[in-house]
């Protein structure tokens, strides 16, 4: 037990006292965050804008299309000839041009003439302006109260309520879509970063062939578990300072983000919604997430870990030798995440129920499961069983994994058949 | 008393028997040279003795005991011959932690690794990557780390290899003073200049099975060919006896072989009446390295490894 212990340590620090560590650590996040900021950023701010003329001989528009935008600017002129337009819009000294006859009436094709290239967004927006001013100017047309038309067009509000689960509703349902998103992903990315770490840290092991002077003073078995322990304690440490980094931004941030912008979105009308989202996370039992969050983290990654060593243990040249090998242990996870987007969706459907409880793939699907309540879309049996199936076999591909490991890490030479894997496994000694 | 003692071992892979019903004793205080080809079950053998691998047949005696692995462990070091080291690692922390997995306190393991470093002149290496040390370098650290514990049985798979004549020799002055000390040590190789240098007792492997053992003046003598070598204070012709036969002759150096019945005195009676000046006498005992090649010659023993069983 000290020996696993003296492996773990080293694990451990070999790999947190590495300056990549700090950098991943915390230049991964925000580096992500940076790029969705520039994302939203871009998105909001289009540099481009798109300048459109409109001869309307005919005074079909009403002098208006849509209030110009940063995006899409619509000038009326009557003066400019067809003729001038058109060649403004071969130099490019204008985006595009509306002609509209002096006979045309509401139902007439409009042709838009462009100078340049104008993306999808941009031109189904134009369609979408041209097409909302014409229908808004052929119910003015009609004979009828105009006051009645407008209450007949309004939506009604539909709201779901579930009877055994009061916070299946609206949007509580999205956000809770939302949360056992982030979880599956989160872990499906842990399951294959981890795993991978551990592969090539019993690669590189056994490539240097320190494992035979390792295993010349402690057994294999004690070399891989503490290998996958040292490496499961850098990731639990990865994730308290995540977590302790996205409180921090949490507490900076909202502040800053609401005092400014919280005028800014109850102009826009969203601060109702806004606020239904917040209380919808409010509800979420966070508690229960995080702490099913570390359990299934921690199974699953224990799970794979033992099998990415096997794999690594076999391999005796360098990384071409493991892609092969990597596949079958690679492919439950892919598979687990493709279930894991169903659940989300249906987290009861019987597809779903089989992803929770199924080892390989429970720590991925469940994650999905678990964020739209408990017991609501998951039974606490349901959870119990999961959790024994997944840690039972823990056990197994931990002692399967170590008994490939003893022979593996010490075999060069060719590569091995997955029928010489399981002839390893099951043989004395 | 025996410090090991290994009774009818036997390691069996699928397709060839690697160590095939072995036996031998290695007294405390030896300097014990393993020889063989490459292929002829030396790594597996030792890997036996080191806890690495279980014997399929056979028994391991270890101070009087049978092996435990577990515990023994501690008390041998073992030198693999494809020499590995974390790459990444600082020397120091890295001859640190193997002494602990060996069941050294951090303390202990300090004290040993600075005496050492002392005594081989690596006081600096303390915070360079093993990457950055050259062949010859990383095997002196290789062999500190091996002798750390101070273990009862050290155990080295070619360990001059990659040295130059003055990290051989320096290598070499440690291995006689720790069997100087009481550690015994085994000695595994296929050059066996240094064999006969180094060790006082040797076994002989072929295809896993011992062809040869006995201490290395013995087995030079069971392996001699009454060759002689003299030289002589004429250059004429020596006539012909039914004492010797003469093998070559080159100036005034004569090789002959004795026939039976007769010895070296009879020989050098000879000369005397034949009045012939003998300047110089000696018996030419094989090398080791003769030996090696004329029993191993022949069993195909490259090609082994490919042999069905």
């Amino acid at each position: 037990m000290n020996k696993i212990a003296l492996v773990l340590k080293r694990e451990f620090l070999t790999r947190v006292q590495k300056k990549t560590f700090l950098l991943v650590t915390i230049g991964l996040p925000i580096l992500i965050f940076g790029i969705y900021a520039a994302i939203i950023y871009f998105s909001i701010n289009s540099t481009s804008s798109t300048r459109i003329m409109v001869v309307d001989n005919a005074g079909l528009f009403k002098d208006t299309i849509a209030p110009s935008t940063g995006e899409i600017q619509y000038e009326f002129n009557q003066q400019t000839t067809q003729k001038a337009l058109a060649d403004k819009a071969k130099n490019k000294e204008i985006d595009g041009y509306i002609v509209i006859a002096e006979n045309a009436t509401l139902n007439d094709k409009i042709d838009l003439v462009t100078g340049k290239k104008i993306g999808m967004v941009t031109r189904s927006k134009i369609k979408d302006d041209i097409q909302s001013r014409l229908q808004k100017l052929k119910m003015d047309a009609l004979p009828i109260n105009q006051d009645l038309l407008a209450k007949a067009k309004t939506n009604n509000e539909v709201d779901i309520v579930n009877v055994n689960d009061k916070n299946d509703s609206g949007i509580q349902a999205g956000v809770s879509y939302g949360v056992g998103m982030v979880c599956g992903i989160l872990i499906y990315m842990i399951l294959l970063l981890y795993g991978t770490s551990v592969m090539r840290g019993v690669m590189e092991e056994k490539i240097s062939r320190v494992a035979e002077i390792v295993v010349s003073s402690i057994k294999p078995f004690q070399l891989m578990m503490g290998k996958i322990l040292g490496i499961g304690a850098v990731g639990l440490l990865q994730f308290l300072i995540w977590i302790v980094l996205g409180i921090g931004l949490k507490l900076l941030l909202i502040p800053i983000l609401f005092s400014g912008g919280g005028q800014e979105l109850t102009a826009g009308g969203n601060a109702s919604q806004m606020q239904e989202v917040f209380a919808a996370l409010g509800t979420i039992n966070f508690p229960l997430i995080l702490s099913m969050f570390f359990i299934y983290f921690i199974g699953g990654y224990l799970l794979y870990a033992s099998l990415f060593a096997a794999i690594g243990c076999t391999v005796s040249d360098g990384q071409q030798d493991a892609q092969g090998l990597q596949l079958p242990v690679t492919l439950p996870i892919i598979f687990a995440f493709v279930i894991m987007m169903q659940a989300v969706n249906n987290p009861t459907g019987g597809l779903s129920v089989f992803g929770s409880l199924f080892p390989l793939t429970s720590p991925i699907v469940m994650m999905a499961r678990v964020a739209q309540g408990v017991p609501e879309a998951v039974t606490v049996w349901e959870l119990i069983l999961s959790l024994m199936l997944l840690f039972g076999s823990f056990l197994f591909t931990t002692w399967f994994a170590g008994k490939i490991y003893r022979t593996g890490i010490l075999m060069y030479g060719k590569k091995p058949t997955w029928k010489e894997l399981i002839k390893w496994a099951f043989r004395k000694n | 008393m025996a410090i090991l003692e290994l009774a009818h071992l036997k390691k069996y892979y699928a397709t060839q028997k690697a160590v095939d019903d072995i036996s031998f004793k290695i007294e405390a205080g030896q300097i014990f040279g393993l020889l063989g080809p490459n292929g002829a079950g030396k790594t597996t053998l030792l890997r036996m003795i080191t806890g690495i691998f279980y014997p399929d047949e056979g028994s391991i005696l270890f101070d009087g005991k049978k092996f435990d692995p577990e515990n023994d462990i501690k008390h041998i070091g073992y030198m693999p011959e494809e020499r590995g080291l974390y790459k990444k690692m600082k020397i120091g922390d890295q001859a640190l932690f193997l002494a602990q997995l060996k069941g050294l306190s951090y303390q202990e393991a300090m004290t040993k690794i600075k005496f050492w470093f002392e005594r081989l002149d690596m006081q600096s290496w303390w915070n360079k990557k093993v990457e950055d040390l050259s062949k010859g370098m990383s095997q002196k650290l290789q062999f500190v780390i091996t002798v750390l514990h101070e273990p009862k049985l050290i155990i080295l798979d070619e360990p001059f290899s990659g040295l130059d004549p003055v990290n051989a020799n320096l290598i070499k002055d440690q291995i006689f003073e720790l069997a100087k000390k009481g550690s015994t040590i085994i000695f595994s190789t296929h050059r066996m200049e240094q064999v006969e240098e180094i060790c006082d007792q040797i076994a002989l492997i072929n295809l896993g099975k011992k062809v040869l053992e006995g201490s290395v003046t013995d087995v030079r003598q069971q392996f001699k060919e009454h060759l002689y070598e003299l030289k002589l204070g004429s250059t004429e012709q020596v006539p012909p006896t039914s004492i010797f036969e003469t093998v070559s002759q080159s100036s005034d150096k004569l090789i002959v072989r004795i026939n039976e019945g007769h010895q070296g005195n009879d020989l050098l009676r000879y000369f005397i009446d034949q009045q012939i000046q003998v300047e110089h006498f000696s018996e030419i005992l094989p090398s080791l390295n003769d030996i090696f090649i004329r029993l191993v010659h022949g069993t195909a023993a490259v090609t082994r490894s490919f042999h069905k069983i």
